[in-house]
């Protein structure tokens, strides 16, 4: 029996919440100035989302910000100006030379970093194309940036914000392609309307013509239905590319679906209808048609200035673009916070992911994925092979390496691109990559343009134009001119033959954008015969350079380490950690492959250059995959997510119910810290928490959670003094019943208490906050913490006979009383996971060193599960008794377990083997295990 | 436990009187240290049936059977091949031979069937009595309980080469002085019977004669010392003498009487062993296990584990006072009086060895499966499975690196 009155005295129950108030806020959500924050010149609070058009009447402007009022005095006209500027990936469509058919050109987006100093800020920019049969050269170019004052931000969530936006792009994409089929569609009707009426009109006048000759209206009219004729013609092929491209699209197995799978879940919109788009808009058009009446063109259109351009919601259709704002607010809320946050969770979830067999013990079980996840991963890995050849192995010798596999896809250049671009073109190379230079006129029912196409070619000058420079498939040394960057180097690429490329220079400029890029120009394969000039960037990063390089790979990584000693040292002075006995080689059994997180340096790659970015950002390979799935899963709206919105769902407002929650006090700019390690010192880019892998409600409330119970816990072993005893029939799978008549008293110690209770497998609830009726047998199945209703009622009697009646099964804590039925614990284990004499004054401090020394107890309970010969004879001769014997001394010499200790990590062990046992597709079939052993009663 | 349950912070509970034996919290002997609860029915779990090494069907009053497997915990239930609605009255006890290939039932006339549930005859009508229960005899014969009476039938074949059977009454035993609860097979030569006041018969197979005759184990036990005091708190369940459950392993007969387990001998004719008071209500299963373990269930929920042992025993150290709600403290003083020692006739002690508890309502009857644990049903609606937790433990870990070499292949 222990007992500890002097605890008691020193903290009193009530006064004890306010002494050591954990806050149920954020971290980030402290309103003292950063003292790290670099950004003092960046005229914005937050990390936001901007999407701008180059449009062809005004120039760049921005178009919409998420979320709306993020971006502070932050000069939104200027900045599209700059990013839009870097667009040198100029799409084409026109008349390529030897087809009298304007082409579409299908390109990929591009992909740049770019740093402003005037603003301080610095931007991931995608930039996409949409068609647009009024637009001059039917396309219409778009950007979304993700602008952040943070460099390192962008630069190391470089492959993240990539994939994610090059979702969202697609969604945009896939919906433009639609609404440009449709109104292809209607375009070619009102043409073959027009034709039919001129047609009539000619035969009118070929009737009335006796006199022998034509009359000029005559003439006239016939010219107008050539040009009419020839319209149809080029709308008809039109509508061909772009549905041949969709439907080649959708057949490629590597075609990601624009349609997200939480969109699925979210929308209540017939979505299932919408998955086939193809086939959705034959059945569009061909209702469309149907509904459409087609009303007479005329041959020329309205001034280019005079007419009315379409939003980028009427390009799109308003349920793709939708669709792409929903999941661009949910980037936005995915890259919140500091990047030292994002790649800590990150890498915490990478390598979760190599515990499948033990995380499901303690960890939240949403944090580890499962089979489908890692499926979907792997699906959408797939489903972005330009992004996947960014791994270390492909990076190391681009240009030396015969793969052609890897070259057809490792389209990565590093460039730099002026504001400012002049353009040269190839004498080999097809001029007219650039849109500019075609006149701004309707070419659609314009008979004038087809007139115009001979004029254009060869005509490129432009007030603003860009310079492109092409190159030949046999150049071996590309023209440059004189440039900052270094990096402006060129391999050469074995598939030059079927390419071109355009590498675009950079002249002198004070402001200098960096712009690295992923892009791919991809031609759809019938139309590379006919339309060779495909713009292509090339990989640029020699080999020699990046040895170079290497000594600066190290910097991420050097901070990790750095962080971690930091916060170890911050642990050592209080807490004793448990030191696993030497002789116990932890690879015998787990195999040569652990987690390496040094695997992944050489994937870090930076480089300063004059303050600016300069070197493709490589996504660690331990980091990767990891947004494709969680990206997938937030399945929320608005609401939840709002940092300062303190929506709670049901379950967290059960969790508020519980007494000490309520009270929030001030909290200390260092609770951030005490929340995670001191791994960057990076802390400003923003003040709001990010939500990171905690993103959809369930995991973020986990985090609150997670603190909150630290927080009870903690109060809960200064307080009682038979914590261990309890904590002990948690971990060795005894049942722990709290009765109490007040339900926030129960509730409080039910949470206190639920950081030591094992799951017993993913599906399975063993904790029950609060139950009001006689417990049976199988509820000590599966429920191992149970907060009890007592009361005076016959059914309370009832409640109470049965907790006797399986008395030898549960341990009982009396709430009311302090009293603790339960077996005597005998170890040394929880004396240090549970030391009432603690110096951990944070909830979420003692939740993290909980969890510590639980996953320590993880990893030996699964090295007893696993080491084959503690369980099962070498061989034949063995006894029984000789493999109890090496069992026993096992625990008690190599894992330094005595006594009760050594029970904790057999449960544990039974628990694995039951969990790696267990046939996904059956349901679980829970098995109480106990010990007949007798119990005392603990009062405080 | 209860009082303290109840809010009394002072943990020093007064003794609570009762003759029943306790066991505790800690028992070093019951290997039982996992179980798993098999939930399907929604009525009372009446009866249990072994179908092989690994399954049995379950059957209660929600008219459900289910079959189990006491190894991977798949359900399957049970689908109705013939219904039989030709009888007069409910049928209380079904029996097959399989050597004959007939089965019979018993109701208010004992009717015999074929496997194509083709009536093949017929006995008359029992006035104001039904078939309890039955059991093959050698010859072709079957003794049934009727009340009171053990009534012999023959099966004869009407013709040799046809398949037909008449059915004869050969004769009517009335040695009981009540109603025939218990009918068992003892061996070839021997069957028995117990009665509702306790009377224990044992018979000839072959001659149907009476070879002994035991009644009133009650008095016998209570005639050596009988101290007044203990008559006095005996509950009306203690003073019940019915035999509720015979059980025999062919050289004892197992007697569940009233609260009491009873250990009769055949050879010496006498009861070596006794437990008067075993469980706080009637014992309604009784059987001896292969692992020399006798086990016994109640209406009280518990399932109790007994040893017999050879006499005479130091005093044991496991057993102690089972207060009414299981976990009182071991007492010696009064177990004394409990543990009331028979006169030199009886050679043998029943030990306590463990019980189970588990069930929340009284348990019916309970199935052992060699390597494999218990079955118990109850009127709880429960199945609950014990298992040996060690053995359980090292059979996972032998599946488990089972499925670690077949994953290892498969990668491979």
């Amino acid at each position: 029996m222990i007992t500890a009155p002097d605890v008691v005295a020193l903290t009193h129950e009530d006064d004890y919440g306010e002494q050591y108030n954990d806050d149920s806020m954020p971290p980030f959500q402290f309103q003292s100035e950063n003292p790290w924050s670099k950004t003092a010149t960046a005229k914005f609070e937050k990390d936001f989302i901007l999407i701008s058009e180059f449009s062809e009447q005004v120039g760049p402007q921005p178009l919409l910000t998420i979320p709306d009022n993020a971006r502070g005095n932050f000069d939104l006209n200027y900045f599209s100006l700059r990013i839009m500027s870097v667009d040198y990936q100029a799409s084409f469509v026109g008349h390529p030379p030897g087809t009298s058919y304007p082409k579409l050109n299908f390109v990929e987006d591009s992909k740049v970093v770019l740093g402003d100093s005037k603003e301080g800020a610095f931007a991931y920019v995608h930039h996409l194309t949409l068609y647009d049969l009024e637009a001059r050269g039917f396309v219409r170019p778009f950007c979304v940036a993700y602008i952040s004052a943070d460099e390192n931000k962008i630069m190391q969530q470089f492959q993240e914000l990539s994939d994610d936006f090059s979702k969202a792009s697609e969604c945009l994409k896939t919906g433009n392609r639609k609404a440009f089929a449709n109104e292809l569609e209607k375009k070619l009707q009102d043409l073959e309307y027009t034709r039919n009426v001129l047609h009539n009109e000619t035969e009118i006048q070929k009737r009335s013509n006796d006199k022998g000759y034509y009359s000029s209206v005559a003439i006239e009219k016939a010219n107008e239905l050539a040009n009419v004729e020839k319209c149809i013609i080029e709308h008809q092929d039109l509508l061909m590319q772009i549905r041949t491209y969709s439907h080649k699209k959708s057949q490629d197995a590597d075609y990601f679906s624009y349609e997200p799978e939480y969109g699925m879940q979210q929308s209540d919109v017939g979505l299932e209808q919408l998955s086939n788009t193809d086939e959705l808009c034959e059945k569009n058009s061909f209702s469309d048609r149907r509904s459409y009446t087609p009303k007479f063109t005329r041959a020329k259109s309205a001034k280019c200035f005079e007419k009315k351009l379409k939003t980028l919601e009427e390009l799109c259709d308003s349920y793709f673009f939708n669709q792409t704002l929903e999941q661009l607010k949910q980037v936005e809320k995915f890259f919140r916070g500091d990047v030292c946050y994002l790649i800590t969770s990150q890498i915490e979830k990478k390598l979760l992911q190599h515990q499948r067999l033990t995380s499901f013990l303690f960890e939240d079980p949403l944090l580890f994925t499962d089979v489908e996840q890692t499926e979907k991963q792997l699906r959408s890995d797939k489903l972005l092979p330009a992004f996947n050849i960014l791994s270390p192995k492909l990076l190391v010798h681009p240009c030396l390496s015969n793969e052609a596999t890897s070259f057809e896809s490792y389209k990565s250049c590093v460039e730099s691109v002026p504001i400012k671009l002049d353009q040269q073109v190839n004498a080999e190379s097809y001029h007219g990559t650039i849109a500019e230079s075609i006149p701004c006129k309707n070419p659609l029912a314009s008979s004038d343009y087809l007139e115009l196409e001979g004029k254009e070619k060869g005509s490129i000058s432009s007030g603003e134009s860009i310079e492109v420079l092409g190159t030949e498939k046999s150049c071996p040394a590309p023209v440059f001119s004189k440039s900052e960057s270094q990096t402006n180097l060129q391999c050469q690429h074995p598939e030059t033959g079927r390419r071109k490329f355009v590498v675009t220079k950079r002249t002198n400029s004070e402001d200098s954008i960096e712009v690295l890029s992923t892009t791919e120009a991809l031609i759809p394969e019938d139309f590379k015969a006919t339309y060779p000039s495909a713009i292509y960037e090339e990989p640029a990063l020699d080999n020699e350079e990046e040895k170079q390089l290497s000594t600066d790979l190290m910097q991420p990584d050097a901070n990790l380490d750095q962080g971690n000693s930091f916060s170890k040292a911050d642990f050592e002075n209080t807490i004793t950690l448990p030191v696993l006995p030497e002789a116990v080689d932890s690879t015998c059994c787990i195999g040569k492959e652990s987690p390496s997180f040094t695997k992944s340096v050489p994937t870090f790659v930076t480089e300063e250059y004059n303050g600016v970015v300069n070197v493709p950002p490589q996504r660690s390979k331990t980091m990767d995959q990891i947004f494709h799935s969680d990206l997938s899963q937030q399945v929320e709206g608005n609401g939840l997510y709002c940092a300062d919105d303190r929506v709670l769902s049901n379950c967290e407002k059960q969790y508020n119910d519980v007494p000490g929650i309520g009270e929030i006090a001030q909290i200390p700019a260092d609770e951030y810290l005490d929340n995670m390690s001191y791994m960057s010192a990076s802390l400003y880019s923003d003040r709001t928490p990010s939500p990171a892998l905690s993103n959809c409600p369930t995991k973020r409330l986990s985090g609150k959670h997670k603190k909150q119970s630290g927080k009870n816990s903690l109060w809960f072993i200064r307080q009682y003094s038979f914590a261990q005893q309890a904590i002990f029939s948690l971990l060795s799978g005894r049942t722990l019943v709290i009765v109490g008549e007040q339900e926030g008293k129960v509730k409080k110690l039910v949470n206190a208490l639920s950081t030591f209770v094992p799951h017993c497998g993913r599906d399975s609830d063993s904790i029950k906050q609060w139950v009001t009726f006689p417990l049976q047998i199988n509820h000590l199945q599966t429920w191992k913490l149970i907060g009890l209703q007592r009361t005076a009622s016959p059914l309370g009697t009832s409640i109470l006979h049965s907790l006797n009646r399986y008395s030898r099964y549960i341990s009982i804590l009396d709430c009311d009383n302090k009293t603790l039925r339960c077996p005597q614990y005998k170890g040394q284990l929880i004396t240090r996971l549970a030391d009432h004499r603690t110096q951990i004054k944070r909830g979420s401090t003692y939740y993290m060193h909980v969890h510590n020394m639980l996953t320590q107890l993880c990893s030996q309970a699964f090295l007893y599960a696993f080491c084959h010969h503690l369980h099962l004879p070498i061989d034949e001769r063995e006894t029984e008794e000789l493999v109890t014997y090496r069992r026993v001394n096992f625990l008690k010499h190599h894992l330094g377990l005595t006594n009760d200790d050594s029970k904790i990590v057999q449960y544990f062990a039974e628990l694995i083997k039951m969990h790696y046992l267990h046939e996904p597709g059956k349901g679980l079939n829970p098995v109480l295990r106990f010990n007949y052993t007798s119990s005392g009663v603990f009062k405080i | 436990m209860l009082r303290w349950l109840l809010g009394g912070r002072d943990v020093q509970e007064p003794v609570e009187k009762s003759l029943v034996l306790c066991i505790g919290d800690e028992q070093i002997q019951n290997p039982y240290t996992e179980l798993q609860v098999l939930k399907g029915h929604s009525d009372i779990v009446r009866f249990m049936a072994r179908i092989d090494d690994l399954r049995f069907a379950s059957a209660g009053d929600d008219g459900v059977v289910f079959v189990w497997n006491v190894q991977i915990w798949d359900l399957h239930t049970g689908s109705q091949i013939y219904s039989l609605t030709e009888f007069q009255s409910s049928v209380k006890c079904l029996m097959i031979i399989e050597r004959l290939d007939v089965w019979l039932s018993g109701a208010d006339k004992v009717c015999t069937w074929n496997c194509q549930a083709e009536l093949l005859c017929k006995t008359t009508c029992f006035k104001d009595a039904d078939v309890s229960s039955m059991i093959e005899l050698p010859k072709n014969s079957i003794a049934t309980a009727v009340r009171k009476d053990i009534v012999i039938f023959k099966l004869t074949p009407l013709s040799s080469e046809s398949q037909t059977w008449e059915i004869i009454e050969m004769r009517r035993l009335s040695n009981h002085e009540d109603d025939i609860r218990a009918l068992i097979s003892v061996n070839d030569n021997t069957f028995a019977t117990g009665s509702h006041v306790g009377e224990l018969i044992i018979w000839d197979s072959l001659d149907w004669s009476v070879r002994a005759s035991e009644s009133q184990f009650w008095n016998s036990a209570q005639q050596s010392d009988k101290p007044a005091e203990i008559k006095i708190s005996l509950t009306s369940n203690q003073h019940e003498t019915c035999i509720h459950h015979l059980s025999s392993d062919r050289e004892n007969v197992f007697a569940a009487i009233g609260t009491g387990i009873y250990v009769y001998n055949l050879q010496t004719k006498t009861v070596i062993a006794y437990q008067q008071v075993a469980h706080d209500s009637r014992v309604l299963h009784i059987a001896k296990l292969p692992n020399n373990q006798l086990v016994s269930c109640s209406e009280d929920g518990s399932v109790r584990l007994w040893e017999l042992q050879e006499l005479p025993p130091a005093e044991p150290a496991t057993s102690g006072l089972f207060s009414m709600w299981g976990i009182g403290r071991p007492n010696k003083q009064q177990n004394q009086m409990a543990k009331r020692k028979l006169e030199c006739s009886v050679l043998k002690t029943l030990e306590l060895t463990g019980d189970l508890i588990g069930h929340s309502g009284a348990v019916r009857m309970f199935l052992y499966f060699e390597g494999h644990g218990m079955v118990t049903c109850s009127t709880d609606h429960l199945v609950i499975l014990w298992k040996d937790g060690e053995r359980e433990s090292k059979l996972r870990s032998k599946a488990l690196f089972q499925k670690l070499e077949r994953e290892e292949q498969y990668d491979a």
